[in-house]
């Protein structure tokens, strides 16, 4: 349970990160918070040539609110997802979603971003991102580009990262309606375990009540975070009668697996449960 | 494989060390400088027992390569102590509750604790629970650690108070 020898490198900045990157590519791994990294590492899943400890590049750690948009810098810990106030304000489903995730040793080291590229499918981060409509900031050596986060995971593990790219910023957009609430639920066998099944809701009205905006997201309950078509019946909708059977209809977009802990029907069924009451819970934070 | 030169503060003391890329925080803590307090239960991030504190936050001393600890302060059990013959408040509790049986687990524990409490002075039972949720104890003796925490958090919570 020892990691297999690698060669370290330390870069002080993003260009010299990318240029080592740029010149090892798949033999090489970048560590950031390293809470599922080292884990595969040391149980020697992963050996990577060389290993680019990004935690000493300057620039990366930041929370920094800009015009309408949340940037949130590669470096920024679980932690701080609970602690920084800007985030409770602005991005508060964040806020609600981080104590679920793992446990406060791993979340002090953990990263936001990294929890993003590594793609787990029971990750929160990716599915709350998705729900937020939030958009990747990817660099290379070749550039920089932005991804939709509905569009960045490909499959169980897999991202667009391209081998010598870095996730190096979320930018979280703010909605352009005016209340908007969001709620966040999972069910874990145990307080920090992956989920079985999770759901985040966000909902958005305007001025009179009217919904304007629904996004939906599962996790677990698939190879990728699962963006819901069946809430497209709840804009234009003036109350939430119809928050029960859009759950019941999400739900049943979903095809989980089955494991030692649960069966894929269960696992639709929570899902149903959690969808309802993260849309309910949505729409009435967005009534206040 | 080159080695690295690296400089860390463990309890308030400066060690100077060259280590291995690859070398664990946990195997430098207990192989190369006898912290052996910090105990290594599963070495992938589940057990909770090596928990030491890097920069004031709780951490798991097996998920974090030496070599990233240059120039950082740590904290480990050994340095809860306030001397030789006095115990920290949360030792005291631990004793006075017999919330350890065999003790491995014990430092990883009053380290997560520790940093848990100091952000949390008044905790509830259930908040106790969710911050230990990252520690295993296979000896089940998990009541008299709540009970243990927050007797442990009352007198903390006293002593800032008195100040």
């Amino acid at each position: 349970m020892k990691p297999a020898p690698f060669e370290y490198v330390c870069p002080r900045s993003l260009e010299e990160a990318l240029d080592v990157l740029g010149r090892h590519g798949d033999e090489a791994k970048v560590l950031a918070g390293g809470q599922s990294l080292v884990p595969m590492l040391n149980m020697r899943l992963a050996r990577p040539a060389v290993i680019i400890d990004i935690n000493r590049v300057a620039g990366l750690d930041g929370i920094v609110e800009s015009g309408r948009s949340l940037h949130v810098g590669a470096l920024v810990r679980q932690r701080s997802l609970e602690r920084v106030a800007v985030i409770r304000a602005r991005a508060p489903l964040l806020a609600e979603a981080a104590p679920l995730i793992g446990h406060l040793q791993t979340r002090a080291r953990g990263t936001v971003c990294g929890s993003v590229a590594h793609a787990d499918p029971a990750a929160e981060l990716p599915a709350c991102l998705v729900a937020l409509a939030a958009v990747y900031q990817v660099t290379g050596a070749r550039g920089q580009r932005r991804v939709p986060a509905a569009d960045f995971q490909g499959g169980l593990f897999t991202t667009v990262l391209e081998a010598d790219e870095v996730l190096t910023a979320i930018e979280v957009p703010a909605s352009p309606w005016p209340r908007v609430g969001t709620a966040f639920a999972e069910v874990a066998r145990r307080h920090g375990d992956f989920a079985l099944a999770g759901a985040a809701a966000v909902v958005a009205q305007d001025d009179e009540g009217t919904c304007r905006d629904v996004r939906l997201v599962f996790f677990a309950v698939g190879d990728t975070p699962h963006l819901a078509a069946a809430t497209s019946v709840l804009l234009g909708a003036r109350d939430d009668k119809s928050i029960d059977d859009v759950a019941r209809v999400a739900a049943g977009e979903l095809d989980p697996h089955s494991d030692l802990h649960a069966s894929g029907a269960y696992r639709r069924r929570v899902a149903a449960a959690l969808a309802r009451q993260t849309l309910a819970t949505a729409w009435a934070r967005a009534c206040r | 494989m080159t080695a690295h030169d690296i400089v860390v503060i463990v309890n308030g003391r400066q060690h100077r060390v060259r280590v291995m890329a690859r070398l664990l925080l946990a195997d430098l803590l207990r192989d190369e400088l006898r912290y052996t307090g910090t105990h290594v239960g599963c070495e992938h991030g589940v057990c909770g027992a090596c928990t030491v504190l890097v920069e004031g936050e709780p951490v798991r001393a097996c998920l974090m390569f030496a070599v990233q600890a240059d120039g950082l302060r740590l904290t480990t059990v050994e340095g809860l102590a306030p001397s030789a013959d006095r115990l920290h408040p949360l030792q005291e509790a631990f004793r006075a509750r017999h919330a350890l049986q065999c003790g491995f687990c014990t430092p990883g524990i009053l380290m997560t604790l520790v940093a848990f409490l100091a952000e949390h002075p008044q905790p509830t039972e259930a908040e106790i629970r969710e911050a230990l949720s990252g520690n295993l104890c296979r000896c089940t003796g998990y009541q008299p650690i709540v009970a243990a925490a927050l007797a442990a958090a009352s007198v903390l919570d006293e002593n800032t108070g008195r100040r």
